[in-house]
């Protein structure tokens, strides 16, 4: 009773790898807690960082949530790709079907929600209070509660890998097979409250930034002077609040049918499991443009900069954005022409997503005529924003080609559905979120990244991520399809022995990453850079790097979208007096205490420890509540540190003439 | 615009304001709220678009007609709307600074609250024992979760107008109890507009089908 299904035998114990794996980790965990320790870094965490209410801090460790939980996923791939290349001429592979099933969806999962989802947000909660001149978001507390909560759907799906199992279904769960009859343990279960926790944030995070966006521009920001990235930003958390709200009830509804015995989705009692489908891709459809709007505006900033001009078509640029997420909600029944809607219905869909091309090919040529006489530099986000905009095309193109209902019905489900969305989100997700890692960590921590290690993992992400997926488009239209654990067919194995040397390859790009954060973080002091190192144009380089807490000493006002250009332009002087107290909000540890309490709810809901789930739900409303009658949420930083720290900033910038 | 910006080349433009410009506390309050609420709408257009496609499925169990008493249901409505014109009457009343007489106009509109619960829960019950529980078809499945997602934000809000009652005696009618009250006073009133969907589309049609 007291553990609910838990028993001592949820631990997957046959399963060597991971047995192995769960000791590596408890190992490991056990070396980092000891070090917290030993150099009692507990507390300045919990002060500085795990309470802060800072955007910027905030920010930081989304994008470290996000790398983390990168590492996992791409574990995950690598495992397929080897899992593939191995099982061919009668040999099993190395992975059991029970296995191999959780590993593809965990992947899926893992990489939309807890990676790429937290690397967006990380970087919209970083850059968009900067880009506007803000001191913060207009809702702190709730920013620090949203990333706590994705933390928590984190922890909930990394549990799962150790106590009892993942979702076998595919990273969408489509019912009957996610239902309760068809997956009858925790696996669906991980997976619907891994992501209702980490959805509340996520729907948070988007209200937040809307209205941070919309209140707290700097005196003269109108619309139309926003820098792009924070347009693209507006967008994609407008496609948020409209679309996670539609994932949160679809979930309710599979979850209802699981716990409370409804009939939704059944197959029996009336219900429909292809209304899930649908209800599904309403949300995922507006999803992957979440994804990718916000890397839009990053190499919008990018071209612009490195090719020391103005973006071309500004205005269009804005427009095919507004056209994109609007469009965004007429497409999604491309996901499933094959589910016989009929000939019309399929053309409607068909053509709608044909147009969304339009808007987008807009954008790739504001990008080309950007750069067209400008006087390109070459630097690693550059680089990164051309590879984007040959790689993006590609997956484009066959993004079109499977907009073709009748094309559709032979590549649906096929291998080459697998190597267009990896062509689309790796090329436009990934490759923008590794522009913006370069461009914008020394805004971060006032140092540049290595140049020679960012090459060698440029030049491992580029030809790795063909090598690993051509292969892939080959063999799809060869009619493999996805998801398969065996085959038959000896003559396709060289097609998945190449793609797993391109997943190798891969993974040293990703090592060299890692190696060159290392390597800059060891080397610090020799990268160091003033505020604005790249001769950027927009408001977030007009201050220190690393911005002090309250991001501008004086809020700045606004001429132009390129306003730090247009600063830059009119010999604008830093001002050297006459410095004011700050108002800030202040930290709290709520939002660490009510996430904590969501997920172990998620946790007693999973496991069936009902007693569990009744108190810690009891205490989310009852913490919440509480937390309510605290009305002092805000202090003032003194004038004096305001001063001391400009005044140093004012003897950095007069060393360093 | 040519004479504007020979005048902006002349005089250096300000960079930044002298006075730091002051936003008052809670200043995107009621935007954020708002759009709170219109992502509650939209779990709401799921729940009704999903009764809409299953709200035909009956899996030879009970239909609307067998079910719904619409006298039963008229009152219950009455409760609800009651309750939306008192807490205007205690918002009435906060903007003159009356602190009894808000409290008074909460606890009645919360009297009401607890009256459409009551009748909300005593229906359900009803219906289990006559055999018509949500797990009984699509159609009643459908039903229950959006009637019942509706009761569940009338339970939170009652919760919250508990909860602010006791903050408006410990503390007044002070400006951030004010906007904690208008922003019970839109969710209140956004309840009150989906119960209206769901008399008119669930109980009216399914009577009329």
């Amino acid at each position: 009773m007291i553990f609910g299904r838990l028993t001592w035998d949820s631990f997957p114990w046959e399963e060597p790898i991971v047995v192995a794996t769960f000791c590596a980790v408890v190992l490991g965990g056990a070396a980092v807690v000891a070090a917290l320790t030993y150099f009692k870094l507990w507390g300045y965490l919990w002060k500085e960082w795990f309470t802060s209410v800072d955007h910027k801090k905030i920010g930081i460790m989304y994008m470290v949530l996000g790398l983390i939980m990168f590492l996992r996923g791409f574990a995950d791939a690598i495992m397929m790709r080897l899992q593939q290349a191995l099982a061919f001429n009668g040999s099993e592979g190395y992975l059991n079907a029970h296995h191999y099933d959780q590993v593809f969806t965990a992947h899926g999962v893992i990489m939309i929600f807890f990676v790429a989802m937290p690397f967006i947000t990380g970087l919209m909660n970083y850059i968009v209070p900067l880009q506007i001149g803000a001191r913060d978001v207009s809702f702190p507390f709730l920013n620090n509660f949203s990333f706590w909560m994705t933390t928590g759907g984190a922890v909930l799906v990394m549990a799962s890998l150790f106590l009892g199992e993942f979702a076998q279904t595919g990273w969408l769960a489509y019912p009957p097979l996610s239902g309760i009859d068809y997956s009858p343990a925790t696996g669906v279960d991980y997976y619907i409250w891994a992501l209702q926790v980490a959805g509340v944030g996520t729907t948070l995070s988007g209200i937040n930034l809307i209205a941070t966006i919309v209140k707290m521009r700097a005196p003269g920001m109108s619309l139309m002077k926003m820098p792009v990235f924070t347009w693209t930003s507006l967008c994609a958390n407008i496609l948020i609040v409209a679309s996670f709200p539609i994932l949160t009830a679809t979930l309710i509804l599979l979850s209802l049918d699981r716990y409370a015995g409804t009939n939704f989705f059944t197959n029996d009692f009336g219900g429909n499991p292809m209304m899930y489908v649908n209800l599904i891709w309403i949300w995922g459809h507006p999803e992957v443009y979440i994804l990718i709007l916000p890397l839009f505006g990053v190499f919008s900033e990018v071209t612009s900069t490195f090719s020391g001009k103005r973006l071309f078509g500004y205005t269009s640029m804005v427009y095919a954005t507004c056209c994109i997420m609007v469009l965004s909600y007429l497409v999604w029944l491309h996901h499933f022409f094959t589910m016989g809607s009929g000939a019309s219905v399929n053309s409607f869909f068909g053509i709608t997503t044909m147009i969304i091309s339009i808007p987008t090919g807009a954008k790739l040529f504001n990008w080309l005529f950007t750069m067209y006489r400008g006087r390109v530099r070459f630097e690693l986000p550059m680089m990164w924003t051309v590879a984007f905009m040959l790689t993006f095309t590609v997956g484009g193109m066959t993004g079109v080609m499977l907009a073709v209902p009748p094309a559709d019905f032979v590549l649906h489900n096929s291998l080459f559905l697998i190597a267009h969305f990896h062509n689309v989100i790796i090329g436009g997700v990934l490759f923008g979120l590794f522009a913006a890692i370069n461009y914008w960590w020394p805004k971060a921590f006032g140092f540049k990244l290595n140049e020679f290690w960012g090459k060698v993992s440029f030049w491992c992400w580029q030809v790795g991520f063909w090598m690993a997926f051509t292969p892939l488009y080959i063999l799809g239209f060869m009619g493999v399809t996805r998801r398969m654990r065996v085959f038959d067919d000896p003559s396709l194995q060289i097609y998945f022995v190449i793609a797993a040397i391109g997943a190798a390859i891969v993974a040293a790009g990703i090592g060299a990453m890692l190696l060159q954060f290392a390597i800059s973080i060891w080397k610090r002091d020799e990268l160091k850079v003033e505020g604005d190192p790249w001769d950027g144009r927009t408001l977030e380089w007009a201050t220190s790097s690393p911005p002090p807490e309250y991001n501008f000493a004086f809020t700045p006002v606004v001429y132009d979208a390129d306003s730090w250009a247009d600063m830059k332009k009119n010999g604008y002087q830093r001002p050297l007096t006459g410095y004011q107290a700050i108002h800030m909000p202040s930290d709290t540890g709520s939002g660490v205490i009510l996430a904590a309490l969501s997920t172990i709810c998620g946790f007693a809901l999973i496991w069936y420890m009902w007693w569990l789930a009744a108190l810690s739900f009891v205490g989310i409303v009852g913490f919440a509540i509480f937390h309510t009658f605290n009305y002092k949420r805000d202090y003032y930083i003194p004038v004096e540190d305001v001063t001391r720290t400009e005044e140093e900033r004012t003897r950095i910038l007069a060393a360093g003439v | 615009m040519s004479s504007a910006t020979a005048n902006a080349q002349a005089a250096p433009r300000a960079y930044h304001l002298p006075e730091e410009p002051h936003l008052h506390e809670g200043h995107s309050t009621s935007l954020g709220f708002w759009m709170y609420l219109m992502s509650d709408c939209l779990i709401f257009a799921i729940l009704f678009a999903t009764y809409a496609v299953l709200g035909g499925n009956f899996a030879g169990g009970p239909g609307p007609k067998d079910l719904f008493e619409l006298p039963l249901i008229a009152i219950n409505t009455a409760m609800l709307l009651f309750s939306s014109i008192t807490y205007g009457f205690a918002m009435l009343a906060m903007e003159k600074n009356r602190v009894s007489a808000t409290q008074g106009w909460l606890f009645v509109t919360l009297l009401f609250g607890g009256a459409f619960l009551f009748i909300e829960l005593y229906e359900f019950s009803n219906l289990i024992h006559e055999g018509a529980g949500p797990g009984r078809s699509a159609f009643l499945s459908a039903f229950f979760t959006l009637v019942g997602t509706h009761g569940l934000h009338v339970t939170f809000g009652s919760i919250w107008l508990i909860t602010l009652m006791v903050q408006v005696a410990r503390k007044g009618l002070i400006p951030a109890n004010k906007r904690r009250l208008l922003c019970l006073s839109m969710f209140w009133h956004f309840l009150d507009v989906i119960w209206i969907g769901v008399f008119t589309f669930v109980y009216l049609m399914g009577v009329l089908r």
